[in-house]
């Protein structure tokens, strides 16, 4: 049997894996992006668990809003990606280090 | 029905924005570029009709919408209102900042009109839920903006760290959200207030998520160690975006701060206070300190903001009423000395040259002393020197904290403020006893003079009177 439990370790491996791959990455900006995907798909797994063990449907609708903003903010950071590369012609994250102090 | 329509009624300014941005979007999609004045004169009409709506239409007494996830109460109405009026000069000293570098676009205000909104919904957000698509309203809008010079490599590097950190403050928060969502099986604020009261303080889920809204919202305002965008966001970005993004929005994070901790999660007043007061510390020591050793006038408000910041989180703290009418105070007057200071870059710079430098400043006494005045009142006000408003702003936290049996916290935080106060004067210094480098004169129009001349002044009228805006501020958390 799945409990809660599996759920939310699951979640909580997931959203640790998103944030170890923000911070350990030196290499690709799209890769910032995809765990950025992954941590808010993390918090979904939660919300959905949460919402189904608790009997309550306000959790499924978080995950909706979320889904929504996530393509927004995917659409965003794509086009800031998009300009940074035709400015430095460059999308590799230790390049990123004109200002510092 | 009636009930309902009733209802919506308190939403009027919220939707009025949303549709004069809409409307704005499509129209400057008609207009050429020398009638961009039109959009720039709409813009501004909407927030003072937005501002009317706000003040005069609505009822005084609190009220609900959306099944209590949409509050109207007296602390979002004074706050919309500082807002508003922040905002529409945010747009005054942008519209000359453009204008000179041909960025003069119709996006710069209806990104800026959405931010407006986003951060009116977080103001007002009585649901976890409404919150977070007030600040992803915000955040996205922003993003944009810092990008919004195409050609910047400096820009698009800024807007790259701030997106990818403020989307990972996002991740951090909603978390935290899901887990007290586990805990309470709530969203809405008052309903997640009576199960946390009822859980109390044991639940180890309940801390656990505390920690993670904590860190999302530590993040957000740019509180040490979660400032690492701050400066670099602050420097790359255009001066007014950089202005848009120093002032307003931490009146909107005030909110969202009150609105989680406060009125939320105020059973655990206890844990939130222990991590505030690092948080609190670190960011005077840091803020203070690095500030010291800059040389770029905006990196150097970018650490003067990170050290404000530790005051208005130190009201909060307190967890009296005291205490949150003296952030909510703080927070206002930040808002304005910020826009005066940031004011004042874009009054001195001019297409190809950025006025950035502290160098900039030299002699600029000699070469208009009203300006120089201006700016000797706004590093006064950030710096505390009576009787200047930043001076009693300081002054109402630091008693607040003071009240509540914290006197240690009120000295160190005396101690950094009294070391930051040399980077503010060594700008004065700079002004009135250093010989000018830059001969130019100052082109700015009329109107741009006179609303940097009314935001100067006004830093010191409230703080010769600064009854009126404190009485403000006490009875919106009534």
């Amino acid at each position: 049997m799945i409990s809660l439990s599996h759920y939310l370790i699951l979640g909580a491996m997931l959203f640790s894996l998103s944030v170890a791959g923000i911070f350990i990455n030196r290499k690709n900006v799209i890769v910032l992006l995809m765990s950025i995907e992954l941590m808010l798909l993390a918090v979904n797994m939660n919300f959905i668990a949460f919402s189904h063990y608790l009997q309550d449907l306000a959790g499924q609708v978080f995950v909706f809003f979320i889904l929504t903003v996530a393509a927004a903010e995917a659409a965003i950071g794509l086009a800031i990606l998009v300009v940074l590369f035709r400015n430095k012609n460059t999308i590799n994250v230790s390049d990123l280090d004109a200002m510092k102090g | 029905m009636i009930n309902s329509f009733q209802e919506l009624s308190i939403l009027l300014p919220e939707i009025f924005l949303l549709g004069m941005a809409c409307l704005i979007l499509v129209l400057d999609l008609f207009l050429s570029q020398r009638l961009r004045a039109v959009t720039f004169w709409l813009t501004q009409l909407s927030l003072l009709v937005t501002l009317f709506l706000s003040l005069k239409l609505l009822p005084d007494a609190t009220a609900f919408a959306f099944g209590e996830s949409f509050i109207h109460d007296p602390m979002s109405v004074l706050l919309k209102a500082a807002i508003y009026i922040i905002i529409a000069a945010v747009f005054f000293y942008s519209r000359a900042y453009l204008h000179e570098r041909n960025m003069h676009k119709g996006e710069y205000y209806v990104l800026g009109l959405f931010a407006v909104l986003g951060m009116m919904i977080m103001v007002s957000a009585y649901s976890l839920l409404v919150l977070y698509l007030g600040l992803e309203l915000l955040s996205l809008s922003l993003y944009a903006m810092v990008a919004f010079n195409r050609d910047s490599a400096q820009a698009s590097e800024a807007a790259m760290k701030y997106f990818v950190l403020g989307a990972l403050a996002s991740g951090m928060l909603l978390y935290g959200i899901s887990m007290i969502y586990g805990v309470t099986g709530e969203l809405g604020i008052p309903a997640v207030s009576a199960a946390v009261a009822e859980t109390g303080r044991d639940n180890i889920v309940l801390v656990f998520g505390l920690c993670f809204v904590m860190v999302g919202l530590a993040f957000k305002l740019g509180a040490v160690p979660f400032h690492m965008w701050v400066p670099d966001v602050y420097q790359g970005a255009p001066t007014a975006v950089t202005l848009f993004i120093g002032t307003a929005p931490k009146i909107a994070g005030f909110a969202m701060m009150m609105r989680v901790l406060v009125d939320s999660l105020g059973a655990l007043q206890a844990d939130w206070q222990a991590m505030l007061v690092v948080l609190v510390i670190l960011s005077l020591a840091i803020g203070n300190i690095i500030a010291i050793a800059q040389t770029n006038l905006k990196r150097m408000l970018a650490y003067s903001t990170i050290a404000h910041v530790g005051f208005i989180l130190m009201g909060i703290l307190t967890g009296s009423a005291t205490g949150y009418s003296a952030a909510m105070f703080y927070s206002i007057v930040y808002a304005l000395m910020t826009l005066g200071g940031f004011g004042m870059i874009i009054l001195l710079s001019r297409n190809g040259f950025e006025a950035d430098r502290l160098d900039d400043f030299k002699g600029l006494n000699e070469r208009s002393p009203w300006f120089a005045f201006m700016m000797l009142i706004f590093m006064f006000s950030m710096a505390g020197v009576p009787p200047l408003v930043g001076f009693h702003a300081k002054l109402a936290v630091l008693s607040a904290v003071v009240e509540t049996g914290m006197v240690w916290l009120a000295v160190v935080a005396v101690l950094f403020s009294v070391i930051g106060a040399f980077y503010y004067l060594r700008i004065i210094k700079l002004m009135y006893f250093d010989p000018a480098e830059q001969r130019e004169q100052i082109n700015k129009s009329f109107d741009f003079k006179l609303v940097l001349s009314a935001n100067g002044l006004a830093v010191l009228g409230f703080g010769l009177y600064p009854g009126l805006l404190m009485a403000w501020c006490i009875a919106a958390l009534v």
